[in-house]
């Protein structure tokens, strides 16, 4: 491991989290300007040519917002829930292969931080830690809507992390590897959503609801909760809890679009290297859109249909698509 | 399927659809400071005090208005007018006229009450301040501009042109 191969993985990672912080900021812009298209108005469009300095303004307003911090509150815990919850969010971002190989000044560079060999198993690892912020800020905050929203939120994404999880199989069955890298270029030919297409709705409905957005976003029911678990929560603080979700929301899309659409490959061609990570980019601009749409157009379910839905519907669909593509696998030799 | 009894795949998709297609909509916000949408031709927003054509104020200092209005907005105080320094075409004129826009309802029960339609409540709705005194709407800041082939007051005239207290009136055609 030589100096430069360090240098050259710091500069990745800093791209990468760099993405991730501008990709929440203008994805809160992204997502009220189409909402606001869905609604027949036009959204923000105020602070720089069509609104685009408004993620600039909300963040100069979070950062000089005042800090509360509940008298009764745990106040470690309560410090340390946001970062928690932020943390995971951003190291997905370590395995989703963006490209394959650039040269760049006679150097070899990989356009992804690591190819894991367990890449979808780290993916499941890492998203399931985010849990862990959620619960301890509900719980920290002294507040039993935070605490509501907490066991909420905990019990929803315990429950569809299991459909998450299997909907991963098909995918890595049929491309025989774990390495995210190996599964895009397994679809070469024919993208895992053709094939996978049952896998493939499953893993955006559970992916919604490990994200709490709507229509599962039970842990900050407004209605009910207040806010759920970040009730308490202000400022920059409050910003992290939807930093992280916004994030989240951009990796689920990105692994949607490796597993299931074809990466940053197109179908049957290769394109240059350079630009691929321009088709990864589009594929999750899409997919973010039907994130939103999803938004404008469904309410909340109720908590018990939630967990009915999860249980009693994904996970048996879900195990019965392991089973069918192993079975179909294995006679196809 | 146990869950979906009722929210059935299908009706989702037919609301999937539907806020798809409202998308390609024109949006029906109004760009508020470029773009202002007319008010109605009764509407009541602020009041301006009228002028004739010779750039005579229509106002004669009665205080009418100020007994008629029920929010007591308006103050006047008259002062007489001579044929040297005539603000007028009537016996007086009105030296104080203020309106308390933050005690003003808008009911227009002076313009109702004005002998000379002097006092109208026009189109402008853009009322803003920063402290109460800045509220109180002035004589110079209610009154209308000078028309173009009047001149502005006080004006000198010809003795005995004007010898009526209150000035000939037409019938009110709105």
């Amino acid at each position: 491991m030589d100096q430069a191969l360090i240098i050259e993985w710091v500069i990745k990672a800093v791209i990468l989290l760099l993405f991730g912080l501008t990709g929440f900021a203008y994805l809160t812009l992204y997502e009220r300007r189409a909402l606001a298209r869905i609604q027949v108005r036009i959204g923000p469009n105020r602070a720089g040519p069509w609104g685009l300095l408004q993620p600039v303004a909300d963040g100069i307003k979070l950062i000089f917002n005042q800090e509360l911090i509940p008298a009764t509150a745990d106040k470690v815990l309560f410090v340390l829930a946001p970062i928690i919850t932020v943390l995971p969010a951003l190291i997905i971002w370590a395995v989703i292969p963006w490209g394959r190989q650039v040269m760049i000044g006679g150097r070899e560079i990989n356009l992804y931080l690591a190819d894991v060999s367990v890449g979808v198993l780290y993916l499941t690892a890492v998203t399931s830690i985010a849990v862990y912020g959620i619960v301890i800020a509900g719980w920290s905050s002294n507040n039993k809507y935070a605490m509501l929203g907490g066991l909420r939120a905990s019990a929803q994404m315990v429950s569809y992390e299991l459909a998450l999880g299997l909907s991963l199989i098909g995918p890595i069955l049929m491309a025989g590897s774990m390495s995210l890298v190996d599964i895009v270029e397994a679809q070469k030919g024919i993208w895992f959503v053709l094939p996978q297409f049952l896998a493939f709705i499953i893993f955006l409905l559970a992916g919604l609801a490990e994200i709490n957005r709507a229509p599962f976003d039970m842990p900050e029911a407004e209605q009910e909760l207040v806010a759920g678990y970040h009730s308490e929560y202000s400022g920059m603080k409050f910003a992290l809890f939807f930093m992280a979700e916004y994030i989240k929301m951009i990796a689920i899309a990105a692994i949607a679009a490796t597993l299931f659409l074809g990466g940053y490959r197109l179908p049957f061609i290769d394109i240059p290297a350079a630009f691929e990570p321009l088709v990864l980019f589009i594929k999750i601009l899409i997919l973010l859109f039907g994130m939103i749409w999803v938004r404008a157009t469904l309410p909340r379910f109720r908590y018990d249909r939630l967990m009915a839905f999860g249980w009693k519907v994904l996970l048996p669909l879900a195990l019965a698509n392991v089973f069918f593509t192993a079975v179909i696998l294995v006679l196809k030799g | 399927m146990a869950f979906p009894e009722r929210a059935r795949v299908q009706e989702i998709l037919k609301g999937m659809w539907i806020t798809f297609v409202s998308m390609f909509e024109k949006p029906v916000t109004i760009q508020y400071p470029e773009v202002k949408r007319p008010v109605k031709a009764r509407f009541r927003g602020r009041h301006v005090l009228n002028r004739y054509e010779n750039g005579l104020e229509k106002c004669i200092g009665c205080s009418l208005c100020a007994a008629a209005c029920p929010a007591d907005a308006i103050f006047v105080e008259a002062a007489e007018n001579t044929d040297d320094v005539r603000f007028s075409p009537g016996e007086r004129f009105a030296s104080t006229y203020e309106i308390n826009m933050l005690r003003c309802i808008y009911c227009g029960y002076c313009e109702d009450a004005c002998p000379t339609e002097a006092v109208t409540l026009e189109d402008n709705y853009e009322l803003s301040f920063i402290s109460r005194a800045e509220a109180i709407y002035t004589k110079e800041r209610l009154l209308v501009a000078v028309p173009d082939n009047g001149a502005p007051t006080p004006q000198i005239v010809e003795p005995g042109l004007f010898n009526r207290a209150v000035p000939m009136m037409a019938d009110p055609t709105d």
